[in-house]
């Protein structure tokens, strides 16, 4: 297997804390995979793309990118934080440009920087709003905005925690299928973390379910087969996808129920 | 609409607002009236009351009718200048505001450098916190005799009065500011590799930009506070000692116009600078 990147017995343990939260977690992911974490609320997802982002250190393990170890944060692996971090001082255009000016703007001319810029607002879509505040736009908005300013990087991996977790159904399918056409187009390497079953299978290439914490590692690895371009309509109903989210269902609620639910 | 829909629409039930009317459109003259008109009707009510109250034979203060008979001159002309201390009220105002401006603006530079300082360094914080606090509950004119003491002059003193009353909560404000600076923001930062001084202008300074002009607000406030009492003890041109001038001389009227005045331009001051915070942090900090 492509080891392009290649986590091996990580384990996370935050100080004041008995057990770790993450432990021994292997996982290998090839060039321009879409991989997909799946697993219940405080197992520790959050902080494992906080360890691939390089913004926590792990207790034990470590990860390596294309044959080098990981030890920092970098623009080579672009993260979309759960609740967006736009910052509210800058308008959309300037939130995206100062990541530009930072990174590989650095090669490039004022002009070409900002039709850069321009080039990256069109593809989420948000070129008429370039000049308002976070403030002034929607949720579904910001968050595009957020995964165009990862994409202005030009980033290896991209880091998606929970990126369509706070918006409604339309709004979250209308991104979804964002996400996979700029997959498509691009060839980036994904991980997403997310809560939805169906949006793990429609986007992913492969579904990696973590078991509960502490000591959460992985349970399970499922291939999802669909061919792409991947269309929700036509999924529904296919025998390969509904197959895909039960083995998925049946690994989050009969073997590995919450057990913080389960124990009320 | 045909295809799906094959009944007649039933008839709309009655409304109060008729239906398919424009849309009201926001009138710009409705809200400036409507903020306009309620402090005017309580005025009026109010100066009713005072010269209802002040008018009986065992009134001890001036009714309006009496401030203005009084100090007719001293309202409608404030640039009149008769040399020595007999001058309008606007170059006794002028006075003061200088005092303020000077102190306020030395108070504003030291309080934001100590303030970033003491924010980036949790040594600094640790130590030198605990004793702002005590030091900023001590009245202003506490400080004067100390001031006069130390610089033996008027002007300088009352400046270093304005000064050392409205530094504390500037020092403080930009403190907090800068500690609070979100995680989030860190960790953009941090990915996008923004480190030392291009970290601190394009992050620390904009996160911390509300906290600061709420600690200028309060700071010019103070400032405003102390400079009138301070006045009265220093003499010389400014407004605190036109007010013990009158006094002195016994003219209440000239005195509760002075009052008046003094409430007007603190309450222009903490407006100016709660716009220039607006400017400044584009919208972000709390008007
Ligand atoms: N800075 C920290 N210090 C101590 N413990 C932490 C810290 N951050 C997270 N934890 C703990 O680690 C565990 C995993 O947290 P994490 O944020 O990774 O969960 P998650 O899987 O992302 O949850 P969710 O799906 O709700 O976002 C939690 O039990 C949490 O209490
Ligand atoms: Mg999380």
């Amino acid at each position: 297997m492509d080891r392009f990147l290649d986590i091996s017995r990580l384990s996370i343990q935050f100080p004041r804390s008995a057990v770790p939260v993450l432990r021994q977690v292997d996982l290998q992911i090839a060039r321009g995979e879409y991989v997909a974490v799946i697993g219940h609320s405080g197992c520790g997802k959050s902080t494992l793309l906080n360890v691939i982002a390089g913004l926590l250190p792990p207790s034990a393990g470590g990860v390596v990118l294309e044959g080098k170890e990981i030890d920092g944060p970098g623009p080579d692996r672009a993260v979309v934080f759960q609740n967006h971090s736009l910052l509210p001082w800058l308008t959309c255009y300037e939130n995206i440009r100062l990541a530009v000016d930072q990174t590989v703007g650095r090669k490039m001319s004022k002009a070409e920087r900002h039709a850069w810029v321009m080039e990256t607002l069109a593809l989420v879509h948000m070129t008429p709003a370039k000049d308002k505040r976070p403030a002034e736009i929607s949720g579904g908005m910001k968050q595009r905005i957020g995964i165009a300013r990862a994409l202005s990087m030009r980033p290896k991996v991209l880091l998606l925690d929970e990126p369509f977790g706070a918006l409604d159904a339309l709004t979250r399918a209308h991104l979804q299928d964002q996400v996979m056409e700029i997959h498509a187009a691009r060839g980036t390497t994904v991980v997403m973390i997310t809560h939805d079953v169906d949006e793990a299978v429609l986007l992913s290439d492969r579904i990696v379910m973590l078991t509960n914490g502490p000591n959460a590692t992985v349970g399970e690895i499922l291939k999802v087969e669909l061919p792409r371009p991947r269309n929700r309509l036509a999924l529904a109903a296919d025998p390969a996808f509904v197959a895909a989210r039960t083995a998925v269902l049946e690994f989050l609620h009969a073997r590995h129920a919450n057990p913080a639910m389960s124990a009320a | 609409m045909t295809a799906v829909s094959t009944k007649p629409a039933p008839a709309p039930a009655q409304m109060s607002r008729p239906l398919l009317a424009r849309l009201p459109q926001p009138s710009r003259i409705t809200p400036v009236l409507a903020s306009v008109i309620p402090p005017v009707m309580i005025l009026a009510v109010f100066l009713g009351l005072w010269e209802f109250l002040a008018s009986g034979p065992a009134a001890t203060l001036p009714p309006p009718s009496k401030v203005w008979a009084d100090s007719y001159d001293l309202i409608t002309d404030p640039f009149f200048d008769r040399g020595g201390l007999d001058k309008g009220l606007f170059w006794h105002l002028a006075a003061s505001l200088q005092r303020v401006a000077l102190g306020f603006a030395i108070a504003g530079i030291a309080g934001i450098l100590t303030g970033l300082l003491i924010g980036t360094s949790p040594f600094a914080m640790r130590g030198l916190d605990p004793i702002f606090q005590v030091l900023r509950t001590v009245p202003p004119l506490a400080w004067l005799p100390l001031s006069l003491a130390a610089f033996r002059e008027a002007q300088p003193s009352a400046i270093f009065v304005i000064f050392i009353t409205s530094v504390w909560p500037i020092i403080i404000n930009t403190a907090v500011g800068v500690r609070n600076v979100p995680q989030d923001y860190r960790n953009v930062a941090a990915v996008i590799r923004l480190r030392g001084p291009a970290f601190f202008w394009k992050i620390v300074l904009p996160a911390a930009a509300p906290y600061i002009f709420t600690g200028l607000r309060i700071g010019i406030g103070l400032s405003w506070l102390a400079i009138v009492a301070a006045e009265m003890l220093i003499g010389g041109v400014g407004i605190g000692f036109f007010v013990w001038d009158a006094w002195n001389s016994s003219n209440l009227s000239d005195i509760i116009v002075a009052l008046v005045y003094v409430g007007l331009v603190g309450f222009a001051l903490d407006r100016i600078v709660a716009l220039a915070g607006r400017l400044a942090t584009r919208g972000t900090a709390a008007a």
